[in-house]
């Protein structure tokens, strides 16, 4: 067991095997990284993050080994967190976005960790954002978050990004589908990788049309987003993409005078309650399901003689106190 | 935060040799048997496994070889697992590997050793009763 202080330390001057274990114990929810936290928060801050989501195969992960390969080229140090999904069903998952960034793995500059989406409440996005902050701590002048942008999950974890690169391909599905995935309003830039396929100039105007209508909602601000095609495979377009996420970068610190989140009051709000949430479910949960009433419960419901609204009811009202539309 | 450790693991491939039919089938049963899998992809060197492995916070390596260097390239993870300071991350090999070779690769530091006719079962049986999720 080492101590706290040994532990920030170490994070602090870099130490890959000090990073990966708090990283770990994140992921697996030991109440004591939480003071690992608190003492890294002070050294948190300074990272820019950049989140790329996107459908599964969209090419995702080569786009971010061509992102790596540029900014090692300009001696950015970068901290990589590939998030992949966990098996409903058992637990498992496979993590395979390493892969396609191999030929990074002996750089000292680059650090690129797995994480799987363990699917507990809303911990994803807590996860990931601690994560966020370790990398950030440890010094790294950029970090890339890559997760599968799906869920409400995904979502909110781009939304701790500084920059949000949507990526997407030709042909898949008409326009209502990307309306439906809810992402337009979180992406500052979008990426139409593949584009030598078929389709890609109607890709490109369906999605101008929508940004465009959707402008008023996107920050309050001027920023339009930019469309850009790439194929990421052949290192095409990525160059572009790097320029763009400059240059919003340089329109967040136009309109907030930096880009410190942690001096917003929005963005803290939302972390804030965002933890506050997290924390009371799990305190809660923990309490009903390792109960045994929870189980007899599920047997009572199996059974027939108790319907799961009355059930439910029966488990939260005493514990909280809340009424019947609560 | 609610504690729940969970076995982490890679499946790497070390050297020159393509046949990773045999390692995904691997990386799945492990993935269906509830660990966190990271896959390393092909054609990796030693040191660029165990930099990963490091980087992931692995607890145990499953190296596959097909191609004959299982000799040379089993022990030289082990050998730079222990360089590294990483040597509590256990190393095991599969694949095509002679009889013969077993107790060298055992008296080079590679916990067990999984040949043609192993089963899925016996594999994750081995790593739920000699793997630990790790503690700090």
């Amino acid at each position: 067991m080492t101590s706290t202080t040994e532990t920030v330390d170490k994070v602090i001057s870099g130490d890959v095997r000090a990073v990966a274990r708090v990283i770990r114990d994140i992921d697996d929810g030991i109440p004591e990284v939480r003071d690992v936290l608190k003492a890294l928060y002070p050294h948190t801050g300074r990272a820019y993050v950049i989140g790329v989501t996107g459908a599964p195969g969209v090419g995702k992960s080569t786009l971010v080994d061509q992102m790596i390969a540029h900014l090692r080229a300009k001696d950015k140090s970068l901290g990589i967190l590939a998030v992949d999904p966990t098996s409903p069903f058992s637990g498992g998952a496979i993590l395979g976005d390493r892969v396609r960034m191999q030929r990074h793995s002996m750089d000292e500059g680059v650090y690129i960790r797995s994480m799987a989406t363990r699917g507990h409440f809303g911990g994803l996005t807590q996860s990931t954002r601690s994560a966020i902050d370790v990398l950030d701590a440890m010094g790294k002048d950029i970090i890339i978050v890559e997760t599968v942008g799906v869920g409400q999950d995904e979502v909110d974890v781009v939304r701790s990004a500084h920059t949000t690169v949507i990526c997407v391909i030709p042909g898949m599905g008409d326009d209502i589908q990307a309306i439906k995935a809810g992402i337009l309003e979180v992406g500052d830039i979008f990426l139409i990788n593949k584009a030598d396929r078929e389709g890609s100039d109607k890709t490109m105007s369906d999605l101008r049309l929508m940004i465009d209508m959707d402008q008023k909602k996107h920050e309050g601000g001027t920023w339009r987003p930019p469309i850009l095609k790439a194929q990421a495979v052949f290192d095409q377009g990525v160059a572009e993409l790097l320029d763009e996420i400059d240059k919003h970068a340089e329109y967040l610190v136009s309109v907030y005078g930096n880009l410190r989140f942690r001096s917003r009051k929005d963005k803290v709000r939302e972390e804030l309650s965002e933890m506050v949430k997290n924390r009371l479910i799990e305190a809660v949960m923990a309490g009903i399901t390792g109960s045994g009433e929870f189980e007899d419960t599920v047997e009572a419901i199996v059974r027939g003689e108790l319907d799961p609204y009355t059930a439910s009811d029966n488990l939260i009202l005493p514990k909280l106190a809340l009424n019947d539309t609560g | 935060m609610e504690r729940n450790r969970r076995i982490r693991v890679m499946v790497a491939k070390p050297g020159l040799d393509g046949h990773d039919r045999g390692a995904r089938i691997i990386a799945r049963a492990f993935r269906d048997a509830g660990f966190e899998v990271v896959y390393s992809g092909l054609h990796q060197t030693p040191e660029e496994i165990v930099h990963a492995a490091i980087q992931e916070d692995v607890d145990m390596i499953g190296l596959s070889s097909l191609a004959g260097a299982h000799l040379y390239l089993f022990p030289a993870v082990v050998d730079s697992l222990k360089e590294n300071d990483a040597g509590d991350i256990q190393v095991i090999g599969g694949g095509i590997i002679p009889e013969e070779d077993i107790p060298k690769l055992k008296a080079a530091g590679i916990r067990e050793i999984f040949t043609p006719g192993s089963t899925l079962e016996d594999i994750v049986e081995w790593v739920r009763g000699n793997v630990n999720p790790k503690t700090s």
